[in-house]
């Protein structure tokens, strides 16, 4: 009975209007299991890290210094800002329409560039094969002039670009969306182009949407594993990003794999920290 | 509160999309209470190779042994061993070389002796439109062709090494041809179904599976034969594994699959007597 009671009143605090502050449950049991609840899932996030940070970092020099390790950081950290910058060049203009114009068809692009998003990376990759693999709708083509996408490092930026650019431009959609339109007009009635006035003011006005916006694209790409391995391939120095790496050493040079993880753990760390302090609301989904 | 709950959904399905891994490894299965033997599933890890012809196994098996229910984890023998090292609960695990089942039993983690139930040779595959135009072994050193094998530590890949290495110390080879073939690898895959795969696809110019392989994707897929001396006899050990959840039919499983009716199964496949 009593726990009922105390689970009542545990939601009918806990959950209360957002606009007067988030209401902390004063009844004991209630805050007891508020706190457990929190506690299991903060250790939960937090444990497999602890764990890996100290499997890794007893680590010889030789697992930070091998080959396998190199390439695949070498390899990644080319290909994930290939892909963020990519990201930037055709996603701007997507975002800016997004924002600013209603035209037809609005929703259905709108759902296209989230799809990416939430496609299971192997589907994408199945994809990306099917449309750029040798016998693909445009591969095809391609093949007819020698140009061949799998196996290529070029591929592994196409794999990356196509899961990881949603995130920017969702997040650059919504900085340009907060824009006070008025000092755009007050621009153009200053004589200003418009191309000018998008690079001046628009632009660095939508900043923090777009740089945290551009550290998630970059981030997601640097994890990219499904596409990569399907429409990519796996070959080290060529197409073997850190995830490929991770994988394929998780038998054979395990303290590799370690390394790696415990960068990419360190990476993630520094790119969400980044993030906050560009975008001091943190991360702009919507 | 809906806004709570949306953003707890989306990264609930970015967190398992971003770190989604191929098909062909699945997660360990989780281990059923002990029981009667027939109501726990038998948890079968057996190396990619053996897909099809253990599935159909598994159904003769069933009727066999009514009321018993087979689960497989099909995958790279590296894979297997990598996850049995670290806790995964099998009851059966059947390689496709010795070197994996020695390194389970060098961790103690095997429950009896291991037997050789069947063997395996090489085989080249291409796709079936040929493009490229590969008739021979020695077409696969031409520069330009897409090969793709399977990696190092996966069977198939050390056992294409292998072959490689007895066609380079043949005169009509050449000491170079090794080196030339690798040249033309695109890609190291995990397990062999990924290889054959890309073949099927058309994505590459030709791989190296095998010969059961090749037999399942015919239409897909040409074969090009290696012959004796060069190629490599593949030996599948199988054992139970220490610890098994189903140890009385693990055992039951091995039987069957040395048995008459289990070698034929695996000789309609294309596997090889174990002697």
């Amino acid at each position: 009975m009593r726990a009922n009671g105390c689970r009542a009143v545990f939601f009918s605090m806990a959950f209360s209007d957002t606009r007067v502050g988030f209401a902390r449950p004063r009844i004991r049991c209630a805050r007891i299991l508020f706190l457990a609840l929190a506690s299991l899932l903060v250790l939960f996030l937090t444990l497999p890290l602890v764990a890996l940070v100290v499997r890794a970092l007893p680590l010889g020099l030789d697992a930070w210094l091998n080959e396998t390790t190199l390439a695949a950081l070498q390899l990644s950290l080319t290909t994930a800002t290939l892909s963020a910058l990519i990201a930037f060049g055709v996603g701007t203009p997507v975002a800016y329409l997004l924002a600013r114009e209603n035209f037809r068809g609005k929703a259905v692009v709108d759902t296209l560039i989230d799809l990416p998003m939430v496609l299971p990376p192997a589907v994408a990759g199945i994809a990306l094969l099917m449309a750029f693999g040798r016998r693909g709708l445009l591969g095809a083509t391609f093949s007819a002039f020698g140009i061949e996408l799998p196996f290529t490092t070029a591929a592994v930026v196409i794999a990356e670009t196509f899961v990881a650019a949603p995130f920017y431009v969702r997040s650059a959609k919504a900085g340009f969306g907060a824009v006070d339109r008025r000092l755009e007009q007050m621009s153009a009635l200053l004589g200003v182009s418009d191309w000018k006035t998008f690079w001046r003011v628009t632009l660095p006005l939508a900043a923090p949407s777009v740089v945290s916006g551009l550290l998630m694209t970059w981030a997601r790409a640097l994890g990219e594993f499904g596409a990569t391995i399907m429409f990519a391939g796996n070959f080290p120095g060529r197409t073997q990003t850190m995830p490929l790496a991770i994988y394929s050493g998780l038998e054979a040079n395990l303290d590799s794999a370690l390394a790696l993880s415990l960068i990419l753990v360190i990476v993630s760390f520094g790119v969400l920290l980044a993030i906050r302090q560009v975008s001091p609301k943190g991360l702009t989904l919507g | 509160m809906k806004r709570i709950l949306f953003v707890i959904a989306v990264l609930g399905i970015l967190g398992l999309n971003a770190c989604a891994a191929p098909a062909s490894t699945a997660a360990p299965p989780t281990a059923a209470p002990p029981a009667l033997a027939s109501d726990t599933p038998l948890t079968v890890y057996a190396a990619a190779s053996l897909t099809t012809a253990f599935k159909e196994i598994a159904a003769e098996f069933e009727k066999a042994n009514p009321g018993s229910q087979v689960e497989f984890n099909f995958a790279g023998s590296q894979d297997l061993v990598a996850q049995i090292s670290n806790g995964a609960r099998a009851d059966v695990f059947a390689s496709a070389d010795l070197k994996n089942m020695d390194a389970l039993q060098k961790q103690a983690l095997v429950g009896g002796t291991p037997q050789v139930f069947a063997r395996n040779k090489l085989v080249v595959i291409v796709p079936q439109d040929n493009k490229a135009g590969i008739q021979t072994l020695q077409d696969l050193s031409k520069p330009g062709v897409k090969l793709v094998v399977a990696d190092k530590t996966v069977p198939v890949g050390n056992y294409t090494l292998q072959a490689l290495d007895k066609l380079s110390a043949d005169a009509t080879y050449g000491a170079d041809f090794r080196d030339a073939v690798l040249k033309n690898v695109v890609s190291q895959e995990n397990n062999v179904k990924a290889v054959l795969s890309k073949v099927s696809l058309g994505e590459a110019d030709a791989g190296v599976v095998y010969a059961t392989d090749a037999q399942t994707a015919v239409g897909k897929v040409l074969t090009l034969e290696i012959p004796e001396s060069f190629n490599v006899l593949a030996l599948y050990p199988i054992a139970t594994v220490k610890a098994a959840p189903n140890a009385a039919l693990a055992e039951k499983w091995i039987e069957y699959i040395l048995s008459p009716q289990g070698q034929a199964i695996l000789l309609k496949y294309g596997f090889i007597p174990p002697s």
